[in-house]
């Protein structure tokens, strides 16, 4: 099989469907005579022309809310924010726009739009650089929320999203994007809203996300020398998150951590712990464990920056806490 | 205009008209179609405000009564196919734009057959087949999506164009202006109408406008504006057809503003003590838009009494059928929660 870098499997993504669809077009800052600001949409201008891969003002407001009413009026967009901290400015028309157009007009009218960009920790970018949105958006009904790892699945669940008829937020992350992986040859779709397994175990069960489930396999490596056996699951997907994915692991090791690079309070993991409470409690055999950034915002510091990211020990002594 | 900024943007001219409503060379059907218009949105909205006052409607609840005259005048000099979107004074839109008034007022009143199937209220209705896009209830946020729309229309190189509307109040709205910069920077075919009222919910527009000359707004970004008269149905009809003739031809945005009033709060629950009453008499008795217009078309003799009385009689069986739907359309099934949340 062969390898690419995240960055490549998501341009690749977007040109393919670009080729499929004339109605898919990328707008965003940078996207288009930059390259990207993190060159994801390198290529794009040259064999799309202007029309199809637009640069847009820094205007995250504007261009987020123009491109929900293209998507209404019969496009399918595809808004870059630089970083997802970035849309913060534009998250009105995230949430309110396109996740409730289906709804508030009783199933009339649909918003085919993808928002993409980094999301979470880079390095040394400082507190308003550096926040992982996705239990934001995981709490709104009417979206998609998609939070890749590897190539394959960055590939696989762009296409996807781009085919959605639903607004999807698809969360990727800058420390990912130099990094290769495996991608299968030829067509590759991967489903929304499945969770995958990235190594089978019995002892327990580490369920991540994007980044966290590089830690989770490194720390899965490390244990697996000590003897403890750990299954490594991708959520890939948060919203529909696959709850019988995590429950059918969780009934076989008995043991649960979460892994999130993102604040503790109110994320993906507290969610998966209320779903383990209410859905799995007779299969819990010992506290379900968060293992996250600090509960602080990102220092810039070298060393204090450091000590506030998740890092593989931290999910090696959680799970050797309730082994 | 400014000396200053006539020479920074010289596309962009801005002028306060001024030409009183001259015979209007329309034919008989077209004007007396106006009227009819105007009239069913007053009789429409009477009909809202006591179905609200019965409680058979909920929440919030805005009113066009006195701006009857804007929507009526510009999507008169429209093309079907036209698209429209606005803010929550919505329901003049969706009758403007010929949705039934049995949807709108079963919307109002939460029920099956409304246009969202209750679900989204009066604040939130949409019409694909009519390409009226909403109803959006967070002020100023649907001007981006307007321009998107306008951005739609040209990628598909459609010949449709954007009727963009929004008040007073909205335009001073941050997204507004980021509008502005990218329907001119990429020339979209979208008009902004300011549909001003004087008031943004009680603050009146000297009170929340450095410059209360709204239609100047564009100038920075080389969008020409108009300021028209919104009490006058044909004054707005002739503005709208040049507008909407410029934008047509490709020409990029423009901007609109519209001068008019409400005699109502601003919701059901607004009991406007921050204006006069001799202000609200003031309009209702001397610049009605539609006692103005029915004055016109008498004194050139479209119209006398036996056909005003037929069209208000016609209007009124409409605004009551809507009603008798609204009422006995049943509320939506409970399994109704649970669809139309994704595809």
């Amino acid at each position: 099989m062969p390898t690419m870098t995240v960055r490549e499997a998501l341009r690749d993504a977007m040109a393919e469907e670009m080729r499929r669809d004339e109605d898919v077009f990328v707008m965003g800052e940078e996207v288009a005579e930059y390259q990207g600001a993190y060159k994801v949409t390198q290529g794009l201008l040259q064999e799309f022309g202007p029309a199809r891969v637009v640069d847009t003002p820094i205007t995250e407001y504007g261009f987020a809310g123009l491109g929900v009413g293209a998507a209404m009026g019969g496009l399918k967009p595809v808004v870059e924010f630089m970083t997802f901290n970035f849309a913060m400015q534009a998250i009105d028309h995230i949430v309110n726009s396109a996740a409730k157009t289906n709804y508030m007009s009783g199933g009339q009218m649909r918003c085919p739009i993808v928002f993409r960009g980094p999301n979470g920790s880079a390095s040394r970018v400082g507190a308003q650089h550096s926040q992982n949105y996705a239990p934001w958006y995981a709490s709104v009904p009417g979206l998609l929320v998609i939070a890749p790892y590897d190539s394959a699945d960055a590939k696989g669940l762009l296409k996807a999203a781009i085919r959605s008829p639903d607004p999807v937020v698809f969360l990727e992350n800058e420390l990912l994007y130099g990094q290769s992986f495996d991608v299968p040859e030829g067509e590759h779709v991967v489903e929304i809203g499945k969770a995958r397994v990235h190594r089978e175990g019995k002892d327990v069960t580490i369920v991540s996300y994007a980044i966290g489930v590089g830690l989770a396999l490194e720390a899965a490596n490390i244990l697996a020398a000590d003897g403890i056996s750990c299954e490594v699951i991708d959520l890939r997907t948060l919203r529909p998150l696959d709850e019988a994915a995590v429950l059918a692991s969780l009934k076989k090791t008995n043991r649960l951590v979460v892994v999130e690079e993102g604040w503790p309070v109110c994320s993906i993991a507290s969610e998966i712990i209320a779903i383990a409470m209410e859905k799995g409690f007779d299969d819990l055999d010992a506290p379900v464990l968060r293992v996250t950034n600090k509960d602080v915002p990102l220092p810039y510091a070298h060393n204090l920056e450091k000590a506030a990211v998740v890092k593989a020990a931290d999910v090696v002594a959680a799970v050797k806490s309730i082994i | 205009m400014s000396p200053a900024a006539a020479k920074k943007a010289p596309s962009a001219k801005t002028t306060a008209s001024k030409a009183a409503a001259a015979p209007s060379g329309l034919p008989k059907e077209k004007l007396l179609a106006m009227f009819r218009e105007m009239l069913l949105i007053r009789r429409f909205e009477e009909k809202a405000g006591q179905l609200y006052g019965m409680g058979l409607i909920g929440g919030f609840c805005h009113l066009y009564i006195g701006q009857e005259a804007v929507v009526t005048g510009i999507q008169s000099a429209a093309k079907a196919g036209d698209a429209v979107i606005t803010t929550y004074r919505d329901h003049a839109h969706m009758l403007a734009c010929g949705m039934d008034p049995k949807g709108i007022m079963a919307e109002l009143t939460g029920r099956i057959g409304g246009f969202s199937k209750g679900k989204g209220g009066s604040m939130h209705m949409f019409s694909v087949e009519k390409q009226f896009f909403g109803g959006h209830g967070i002020v100023g946020a649907n001007v981006p999506l307007g321009t998107g729309l306008a951005f739609a229309q040209k990628y598909k190189n459609t010949g449709h164009i954007t009727m963009t509307y929004f008040g007073d109040g909205a335009a001073n709205q941050g997204q507004v202006y980021e509008s502005f910069n990218m329907a001119s920077l990429w020339q979209l075919p979208v008009i902004y109408i300011i549909e001003n009222n004087e008031y943004a919910m009680g603050t009146s527009t000297k009170r929340h406008a450095a410059n209360t000359e709204l239609y100047k707004r564009g100038e920075a970004f080389g969008i020409p504006g108009v300021q028209v008269n919104g009490m006058n149905v044909l004054e707005v009809y002739e503005g709208a057809k040049k507008v909407i003739e410029h934008v047509r031809s490709g020409k990029g945005p423009y901007l609109m503003e519209v001068k008019t009033y409400r005699y109502r709060g601003h919701s059901m629950s607004d009991p406007a003590k921050y204006r006069t009453k001799e202000e609200v008499e003031d309009y209702k008795e001397n610049r009605d838009p539609i006692t103005t217009f029915r004055k016109y078309l008498e004194a050139e003799g479209i119209a006398g009494d036996a056909a005003f009385k037929k069209i208000e009689d016609e209007v009124k069986a409409i605004v009551n059928a809507a009603a008798e739907f609204a009422k006995e359309s049943p509320e939506p099934e409970p399994t109704e929660l649970w669809t139309d949340v994704l595809s």
